[in-house]
């Protein structure tokens, strides 16, 4: 191809500027990516080299390992769980916010820095919360004549425990969804208001189909952070003692034991590498079906207003 | 006709709003007390941290439960300061972020300037895989880069950067796609034309992004900064798998730590957790703008 000396002089400044990140997308990320793709067809333990296994490591995860199906089924209960009533809470909140309140910025604070506490931070805090015999919860449920609930020891209610935590982080998604809100025109209301509309109509007709956007970006986001869940399992499951063996995070019974957190068990406590590269790449294939499927239903549902 | 009616219909709009005035109080008195009574659930994790670090002992654990602990005991602070090495923990964190901050500002908008401000052959191609590689889960090429590191020699405490440069180097290659493309969104909203004088007058590349771009940006920087400071701060995965000595630990995997030492002791862990945490709400005081415009510049939760 023949290019102009000019041509040439920005091919050169264009590939200059990009080198830091070219330098680090093969190092960083395109080495990595085919040697865990090599390490997941194989035996590989750190100390010997890595032994050629075929697809025996994915096989034995889908069809024959009990605790894969364990991490599967907690993953995908806690994502349907806190990743829709995320949603509702942050535009309920937001929707609340929006109504032209007084001392908007002090209410947004309030709700907002819950999610910039450190994760660390806020499971040891929750931890405390949901302890069985003194936690505040259980004292709050006592104080209305509830029984008490065994949160982080009783195998059933240890995710609920953890969806519950993660409400209390979505303010940053109620700030996203406010700026969306704030965008809306604010004419589509007055000639709502001319036509009869009430304040339900104006919401279900106007204010949340103009958000769709928003929840449809906070939907794909969630959906992939949800997958990879692995501190709130990892301080949570501490507490009430895993059945995996000494020192493991998984939970009474295994019940927080997600995909995240048993592919890095796998592969640092473990050394299984071939094994975990495996889950790996299989979390990768969840998470691009999923979010193509969201992506293909968001014709469905998704409202892009344009000028 | 048109004029009229819809005067008219604005008229009724008014004597309606004015008849349901009552009716408009309630609801906004509703509003108010659904909002106050919500703020207050919310509030109340963050505040039962706190009185549960200044409380002595007993008091965690009676019933009706105590709110304001008598006498608050401010030694419950001292007493984990001995078991909880806190300074330690800022000064390896800050080790840690500050470099991580330095690089990743100077490499995302130095990649960005050459995605947005020089029109290359297949620049946009290329970017697209910029943008790809967000889809990525750390999970997959977490266990190489951690053979890498190891292989390199920059694991362990008596490597150089004292095992921190796992969690250093990576941010001055590129600093994040995402961060990339927040500059380059901002770069592209600057007008073509002041490169253009710039050039006319000699001006080099490098010069144009150092003296012109990047002092124009410094808003999405500021937005960069802040978001990477707390990015390093919360991170939890990276020190658990890069960092194998107490002495090396950051303030999150510290507190975990610490979690695991003294589980049993809530006024110390909370504590622990306070401390934690009280950097992180100042930050927010201090830099409320830039948070709240970050996030909805982003899209994306800190």
């Amino acid at each position: 191809m023949i290019m102009s000396r000019v041509q040439r002089q920005k091919l050169k400044w264009g590939l200059v500027f990009i080198s830091p990140w070219l330098a680090g997308f093969i190092i960083l990320t395109l080495y990595p990516m085919g040697a865990s793709l090599y390490y997941s067809f194989t035996d590989y333990d750190v100390l010997r080299p890595p032994v050629w296994v075929g697809v025996q490591n994915y096989t034995v995860f889908l069809t024959q390992d009990n605790l894969a199906f364990t991490a599967i089924s907690n993953t995908l209960f806690y994502a349907v769980f806190s990743v829709p009533l995320g949603i509702v809470v942050a535009v309920a909140l937001a929707l609340l916010l929006n109504a032209r309140v007084k001392g908007l910025a002090v209410f947004r604070s309030i709700f907002f820095i819950p999610s910039i506490v450190p994760v660390v931070a806020s499971a040891v805090l929750w931890v405390w919360l949901f302890s069985t015999r003194n936690g505040l919860i259980n004292l709050g449920l006592q104080a209305v004549g509830l029984p008490k609930v065994a949160w982080l020891s009783d195998p059933a209610w240890t995710k609920p425990a953890l969806i519950i935590m993660s409400l209390w982080s979505v303010g940053g998604s109620v700030v996203i969804y406010l700026a969306g809100l704030q965008d809306i025109p604010q004419p589509l209301y007055e000639a709502a208001m001319i036509d009869g509309a009430n304040t339900w109509q104006q919401i279900t007709r106007i204010t949340l189909p103009l958000l769709t956007p928003q929840i449809f970006f906070q939907l794909v986001l969630g959906l992939i952070g949800a997958f990879q869940v692995f501190v709130q399992a990892f301080i949570l499951g501490a507490i009430g003692g895993g059945a995996l063996g000494m020192g493991s995070e998984a939970g009474p019974a295994n019940s927080l034991l997600f995909y995240s957190l048993y592919l890095y068990l796998n592969a640092f406590r473990f050394f299984r590498m071939g094994y975990a590269s495996a889950m790996a790449w299989l979390l990768f294939l969840i998470t691009l079906a999923l979010t193509l499927v969201v992506l293909r239903s968001s014709r469905q549902w998704v409202h892009y207003g344009g000028a | 006709m048109n004029q009229v009616t819809a005067t008219g219909l604005r008229l009724r709009l008014l004597v309606s709003g004015r008849r349901y005035s009552a009716a408009h109080y309630v609801s906004r008195g509703v509003l108010y007390g659904t909002l106050t009574f919500l703020s207050v659930i919310f509030l109340i994790p963050l505040f039962w941290m706190v009185t549960s670090a200044l409380k002595p002992q007993p008091q965690l654990f009676v019933w009706p439960p105590v709110w304001i602990p008598t006498p608050p005991q401010w030694q419950n602070f001292g007493e984990a300061l001995t078991l909880f090495p806190f300074g330690m923990y800022i000064a390896n964190t800050l080790y840690i972020s500050i470099p991580a901050v330095a690089g990743t500002v100077l490499s995302s908008s130095f990649t960005a300037y050459g995605f947005s401000r020089i029109d290359w052959p297949g620049r946009d191609k290329v970017f697209t895989i910029v943008l790809s590689t967000l889809m990525l889960p750390f999970a997959v090429t977490m266990i190489p880069l951690y053979l890498v590191w190891r292989n390199i020699g920059l694991i362990g405490i008596e490597t150089p950067l004292r095992g921190f440069g796992p969690l250093i180097l990576p941010m001055f290659l590129g600093g994040g796609a995402f961060n990339i493309f927040l500059c380059r969104q901002f770069f592209m909203t600057i007008p073509q034309e002041l490169s253009e004088a710039a050039r006319m007058d000699g001006c080099s590349e490098l010069r144009i992004y150092w003296q012109i771009i990047l002092p124009l940006a410094r808003p999405v920087l500021a937005t960069i900064s802040l978001f990477t400071f707390l990015g390093t701060w919360n991170d939890f995965l990276g020190p658990l798998i890069y960092l194998n000595s107490i002495e090396q630990f950051t303030v999150s995997i510290g507190l975990r730590q610490f979690q695991f030492e003294h589980g049993g002791r809530y006024d110390y862990m909370m504590a622990a957790s306070t401390l934690t945490t009280l950097p992180i709400i100042a930050l927010f005081f201090f830099a409320q703008r830039t948070f709240i415009q970050g996030i909805t510049l982003t899209g994306i939760k800190a």
